[in-house]
């Protein structure tokens, strides 16, 4: 079987995140940059079948030189072979870019029969790459999962899987191949071992850029982005009000603020 | 005016509210057309309460199919709607579902989307809150008909009562090697309590909430202010709560007129998910709690003393009232 785990490096969400002032992207020179979490779950999930039923596993990233890192993690967590999707052209990629980018990396590998991704990322948080994927490639989308069975009895295979929204719950069926998302409550990833980190440094990374993945495509018909940030305004902090230590009345006192200020 | 598609969510007896504000935030770009997509019968269930709300014309894709598969019947009646129809835009809730559909849909038509819109004006001018509110964004679609998918409980529904013609949709084939069917549903145990992003109140319980038995004391809470529950990632994690009913930023984003943090610490997850609403209520029992740092009324106090102490108070002035 062979998977490919689709991975992003963003910004730490534990440390301030900021906006450049010129073009409105995402500051990355001062952040500190890390595999994204929910998608770090996806990458165990594919590891953990290569476990079960001995599939190859591809990571694939779109991202500037600094998402190698990302990459050659996940490696080290016992992924095979990486592709790092890199091309100064696709700053300030969109969700529809972004989607057709990893799209065409996918095509360019044979026989895939699962994708992999996170459900969502902590600096888009469009939450909808996978599903645009999905799309593109024609795959069932298996997505927000948080229990995943992968049936290799049956024709081509199968995937049965729980998901998760505001709605509750349902059961998904798919053919695959098939494009799957998780959730961050579906395992808990592994740390990659000292074997791992050392053996990540000789998996092989293929580095691509945009005349690689559309070798017919014209540059000037290539858009980035099919939207524009027009203004990016800081939200001043919020500030503390009123603070209590509670004498036994706080509750009370409480009742008291909300009907004052017409809350309740 | 031109036509501003509104995709309907609703459970197949009623439509939801989110749909309402959808409704509301279309009028200022056009004439509301709403879709709908169900089984067979739904569209004449839904169709007083959608032309009630603004809705100028009700197109109808119903199939017997449609409630079995995930996303794509509503990507495909959306995508036929739009070649139909001279719409000026598409307008989907952020929903989990919703941001699925209106990315596969922008994809199909090449278009820009624009996601968790919290504001928009009549140029098609967007307003987003981005990093767990850090900053207020304003962008615009520069590229095919705009897609926006709108946060729930950021529009006020309006009622603007007309007529609303009906036109139907013919839904292609389902692509059995390109869908996923949904095999089995179990509904999230919906009781008397509003939805999580809808809700005007929402009461959350942490880790200082110490079990499951613990949120009771939540729940009481939230019932006696007509509230949601929400609940931080570590009381998720240690099993006090189900996920769904996460806030921050890998949970849902609310932004309610009151939210009440009991035993929640504050951190910096946790506040990208409700930061942004109105006014802020902890309780936490450790001075130093970030939480207590931009609350609009912190008690440094016991959760399990302070909170039944509200609920008291709010029960008997319901009583009284
Ligand atoms: C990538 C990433 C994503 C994340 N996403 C989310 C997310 O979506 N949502 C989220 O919530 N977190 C998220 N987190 C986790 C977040 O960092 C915190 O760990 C979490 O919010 C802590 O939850 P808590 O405040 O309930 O627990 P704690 O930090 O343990 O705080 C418990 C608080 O309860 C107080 N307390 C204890 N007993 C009582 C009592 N009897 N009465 C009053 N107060 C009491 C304590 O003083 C303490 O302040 C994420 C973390 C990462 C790294
Ligand atoms: N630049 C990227 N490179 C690789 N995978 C990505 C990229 N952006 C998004 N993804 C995948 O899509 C998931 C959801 O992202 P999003 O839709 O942006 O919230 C992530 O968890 C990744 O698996």
């Amino acid at each position: 079987m062979n998977i490919v785990v689709l991975v992003k490096q963003v910004p730490d969400s534990g440390a301030e995140r900021t906006l450049s002032q010129a073009d409105h992207t995402l500051d990355r020179e001062d952040a500190e940059l890390v595999l994204d979490e929910i998608n770090e779950r996806a990458a165990e999930e594919a590891l953990t079948l290569k476990e079960t039923t001995d599939a190859h596993v591809t990571v694939v990233s779109m991202g500037p030189d600094s998402a190698l890192d990302a990459i050659r993690k996940v490696l080290a967590m016992g992924a095979d072979r990486g592709i790092h999707i890199c091309d100064d052209r696709l700053r300030g990629a969109d969700v529809l870019t972004t989607a057709k980018v990893l799209a065409a990396a996918v095509r360019t590998m044979e026989d895939v029969d699962l994708v992999l991704a996170g459900d969502a990322t902590t600096d888009g948080q469009a939450s909808a790459v996978p599903a645009v994927v999905a799309d593109l490639l024609g795959l069932p989308q298996v997505t927000h999962v948080r229990k995943l069975d992968v049936d290799l009895d049956e024709d081509a295979g199968r995937v049965r899987a729980e998901r998760e929204t505001e709605d509750g719950e349902s059961t998904l069926d798919a053919p695959m191949p098939a494009l799957v998302s998780v959730t961050e409550k579906i395992n808990e990833p592994r740390y990659p071992s000292f074997k791992g980190i050392m053996a990540a440094k000789k998996k092989p990374v293929d580095t691509v850029d945009l005349d690689d993945l559309f070798p017919d495509g014209d540059e000037a018909g290539f858009l980035v982005s099919r939207t524009r940030v027009v203004e990016a305004v800081p939200r001043p902090p919020r500030t503390a009000g009123t603070r209590v230590t509670d004498d036994g009345s706080a509750g009370r006192q409480l009742a008291a603020y909300l009907i004052a200020q017409k809350l309740v | 005016m031109p036509e501003v598609l509104v995709l309907v969510d609703h459970d197949g007896e009623r439509v939801n509210k989110a749909t309402y504000e959808l409704l509301a935030a279309a009028r200022r770009l056009g004439d509301p057309a709403a879709v709908v997509v169900g089984i067979p019968g739904t569209a004449t269930r839904l169709t007083e309460s959608l032309a009630r709300h603004g809705a100028t014309s009700i197109l109808v894709a119903e199939s017997t199919d449609v409630a079995q598969f995930l996303v794509t019947p509503a990507v495909d009646a959306l995508e036929l709607a739009v070649r139909e129809t001279a719409a000026a835009a598409v307008l989907v809730s952020a929903t989990t579902d919703g941001r699925e559909v209106a990315g596969r849909l922008a994809a199909r038509l090449d278009a820009g989307l624009l996601v968790d819109a919290v504001d928009l004006d009549s140029s098609g001018l967007v307003t987003q809150i981005v990093f767990g509110g850090s900053y207020t964004v304003r962008s615009q679609v520069t590229h095919g008909i705009p897609v926006i998918a709108v946060r729930p409980g950021a529009f006020e529904p309006e009622e603007h009562p007309g007529e609303a013609g009906r036109r139907e949709l013919t839904l292609p084939p389902i692509a059995p090697a390109a869908s996923a069917r949904i095999t089995a549903r179990r509904a999230a145990p919906a009781g008397d309590r509003p939805g999580l992003t809808e809700a005007t109140v929402v009461v959350s319980g942490g880790r200082g909430v110490a079990g499951a038995d613990g949120f009771k004391v939540v729940e009481e809470l939230a019932d006696a202010l007509g509230g949601a529950v929400g609940a931080s990632r570590a009381a998720v994690d240690a099993g006090y709560y189900p996920h769904q009913y996460q806030v921050g930023q890998t949970g849902k984003t609310v932004s309610p007129q009151l939210y009440i943090a009991l035993g929640i610490s504050g951190a910096i997850q946790h506040l990208a998910g409700m930061q942004t609403s109105k006014t802020i209520l902890a309780v936490n029992k450790d001075p130093e709690a970030p939480i207590l740092g931009l609350a609009d009324y912190g008690v440094v106090g016991d959760l399990f003393s302070v909170a039944p102490q509200l609920t008291q108070e709010m029960a008997a002035r319901r009583a009284a009232n």
